[in-house]
């Protein structure tokens, strides 16, 4: 597109970004605040993946964008004709062939490789907030290593319901220093974030970006007599009968019947072609 | 049903024609000019590029037209646009002392030198709807003063002689942009007023209205209030002397606050200060009410608890681009989180002892 910089942002700002994501991959897990832009979609829409994923961009890049598992909601078609239009990369739905993929609330399926780029949209970086809403307190807290307040949360939660209550944004101690927030994954993903392929966290409107450089070490906060339970509805996808994948419930009448689909729609996709 | 929610290109390719044509209403009518906008709508123009943070009259009409009238997506849109300009020099500081006023009210004399001037005011006037510019009547042409408006100095200056004015320290070096470092706190006061200038309207309102009902009270008075032209001037140091390159519009209200003495500092009138691009005199005092709750650290006085004495809650919440960003955003399909509670909350009831199955 005329008038605009490859990927829209000027290489000033994509500099000062890939400076704050060199120091979110030397220091796993570490928020490190940086200038977001005032970026043409709104806060809160994946403006934080979107500065990341435009600063980390090439020309010879082929791009995937998710939402809820799914390349067509209307939001990731959204992001993706974005970077096709200020970009003009390549495209794909497939996640084999993908070497950035930007996601909001999902990781696929299909194991990452080592090179691809997961890019993860993220609404709130801080997994202290709502123990405690000011920053400069989780900031002095993250620094001393003070995570009991987030164990005694867990905890509680075991003394009222017999269970965390927490089913996604599970927080977990990054490389044995940092507690961190997955972004809002379902639990059931973040088995997944010890990866092979580099994971990074934009969240534009609080100004942080941080990163997980593959094969991290990621344990999921637990307890040893209460430990950490990846959990997804018991079902299979109606459509290609997968047992394994994370499933999107579908109000299927007004009279209350169900059913289950992969909320991966390429990885259900790919699945009902290998079986035809 | 939820799904549909996975419209893909085609929904929105036509939402957004759709919009195109609510956006441009009933084609019996003419079309409205970025003209008419900028000067008939004049005050939602002015408060596009205040909080839109750039000067540019005809790009914030454009803003206001393409938006329907929606000043804060109006603001979004400026805002959008102003991110991809470069940034090329911080000028030197305005001197509002020499400003070419057409308004400039003090409501703590009676007289002040240079006098005065009510300019073009919605004050005194009786809120009366009227029915003559429905029915399309002109309005007479406003006799014009003949006398060009001399240099006036501002109020604080004569309180400030006396020493009854508390001095402001003086800092030369060039303040943080906001725009281009993220906010760290504690954020210091050119920082904490750069975020107010841009802050939006209807949240500095209320929380200066706070101030005054009780909760952070500062016992404001606005010592001065003006409206005008002032230059822009930038330095040039291979030249070694400052031009001025734009003359602009803007809006200064500094408000003489009552303080008797704190442990670090005498009896004496504080102030608070508000500046915005543009017409926006409600903005402005706002502003600076805010601007002087926020000063209880270095004033030494108490922290009473109020929300605009909080800094943290005033400059994390203040930006109506990033609050209405994020309150929009749960319109998204949240449906894997959704589903993560669902099985969750039909766990817990199942473990509750069936109550739950029960009910269901």
């Amino acid at each position: 597109m005329s008038g605009y910089n490859f990927a829209y942002l000027d290489e000033p700002t994509k500099k000062m970004i890939r400076r704050a994501i060199l120091k979110g991959l030397a220091i796993p897990g570490y928020q490190v605040p940086f200038a977001s832009r005032e970026m043409p979609m709104p806060y809160g829409w994946g403006t934080g993946g979107v500065q990341v994923t435009a600063a980390v961009l090439t020309p010879e890049d082929r791009l995937k964008v998710i939402d809820q598992g799914a390349d067509d909601t209307t939001n990731a078609v959204s992001i993706r004709s974005f970077f096709r239009k200020v970009a003009g990369v390549a495209t794909t739905t497939r996640t084999r062939e993908a070497t950035i993929i930007q996601t909001r609330h999902r990781i696929p399926e299909t194991p990452l490789t080592e090179g691809q780029i997961l890019v993860y949209q993220v609404p709130i970086p801080e997994p202290l907030r709502f123990l405690e809403p000011r920053e400069t307190e989780t900031r002095r807290m993250h620094a001393l290593e003070e995570y009991g307040l987030m164990h005694v949360k867990l905890y509680e939660d075991i003394a009222r319901h017999g269970a965390i209550a927490t089913s996604y944004a599970y927080p977990a101690l990054v490389n044995g220093r940092h507690v961190f927030d997955p972004s809002p994954i379902p639990r059931f993903d973040n088995p997944k974030l010890e990866s092979p392929a580099i994971q990074l966290f934009g969240a534009g409107r609080e100004q942080r970006i941080y990163a997980l450089p593959p094969y991290t070490r990621v344990q999921s906060l637990d307890f040893d007599d209460h430990p950490f339970e990846a959990s997804k509805a018991e079902g299979a996808c109606a459509l290609c009968g997968a047992t394994e994948s994370y499933l999107d419930e579908i109000v299927a009448d007004d009279r209350g019947t169900r059913r289950f689909q992969c909320s991966d729609t390429d990885f259900c996709a790919e699945r009902r072609a290998g079986a035809a | 049903m939820y799904v549909a929610a996975k419209g893909g290109e085609q929904a929105i390719a036509a939402a957004h024609a759709w919009l195109a044509e609510e956006r441009r209403g009933d084609r019996r009518d003419p079309a409205l000019s970025l003209r008419q906008i900028a000067s008939q709508l004049a005050l939602a123009t002015a408060r596009v590029m205040a909080e839109g943070s750039l000067y540019d009259e005809a790009l914030a009409a454009l803003a206001v037209q393409q938006s329907r009238g929606d000043l804060v997506e109006a603001v979004f849109l400026l805002r959008a646009y102003r991110t991809t300009l470069p940034r090329l020099a911080a000028s030197r500081p305005l001197d509002t002392g020499r400003m070419v006023v057409e308004r400039r009210v003090s409501a703590t004399f009676k007289d002040i030198p240079g006098g005065q001037i009510l300019g073009p005011t919605f004050d005194y006037t009786h809120r009366l709807l009227d029915f003559a510019l429905e029915a399309g009547d002109e309005a007479a042409a406003a006799r014009i003063a003949a006398a060009p408006a001399p240099t006036r100095p501002r109020v604080s200056e004569v309180l400030g002689r006396e020493g009854l004015l508390r001095d402001e320290p003086r800092q030369n070096a060039e303040p943080t942009d906001l725009t281009r470092t993220p906010l760290e706190l504690p954020a210091d006061r050119p920082l904490r007023l750069q975020a107010l200038a841009r802050a939006d309207e209807g949240f500095l309102l209320s929380l200066a209205y706070s101030t005054q009902r009780g909760y952070g009270r500062t016992h404001a008075f606005v010592g001065e209030l003006r409206i005008g032209a002032v230059e822009v001037e930038v330095e040039i140091p291979e030249l070694g002397l400052s031009v001025a390159f734009a003359e602009i519009v803007v809006t200064e209200c500094e408000t003489v606050n009552q303080f008797t003495g704190s442990r670090r500092e005498p009896p004496q009138f504080t102030r608070g200060y508000g500046l915005t691009l543009g017409r926006c005199e409600r903005k402005a005092i706002s502003m600076s009410l805010v601007d002087r709750a926020l000063q209880w650290r270095e004033l030494g006085e108490d922290y009473a608890g109020a929300p605009a004495q909080d800094e943290e809650f005033v400059l994390m919440h203040c930006d109506n681009v990033q609050a209405t960003g994020f309150l929009e955003h749960i319109k998204l399909p949240h449906y894997v989180d959704f589903q993560a509670e669902l099985e969750l909350i039909r766990r817990l009831r199942r473990e509750a002892g069936g109550a739950g199955e029960a009910a269901e």
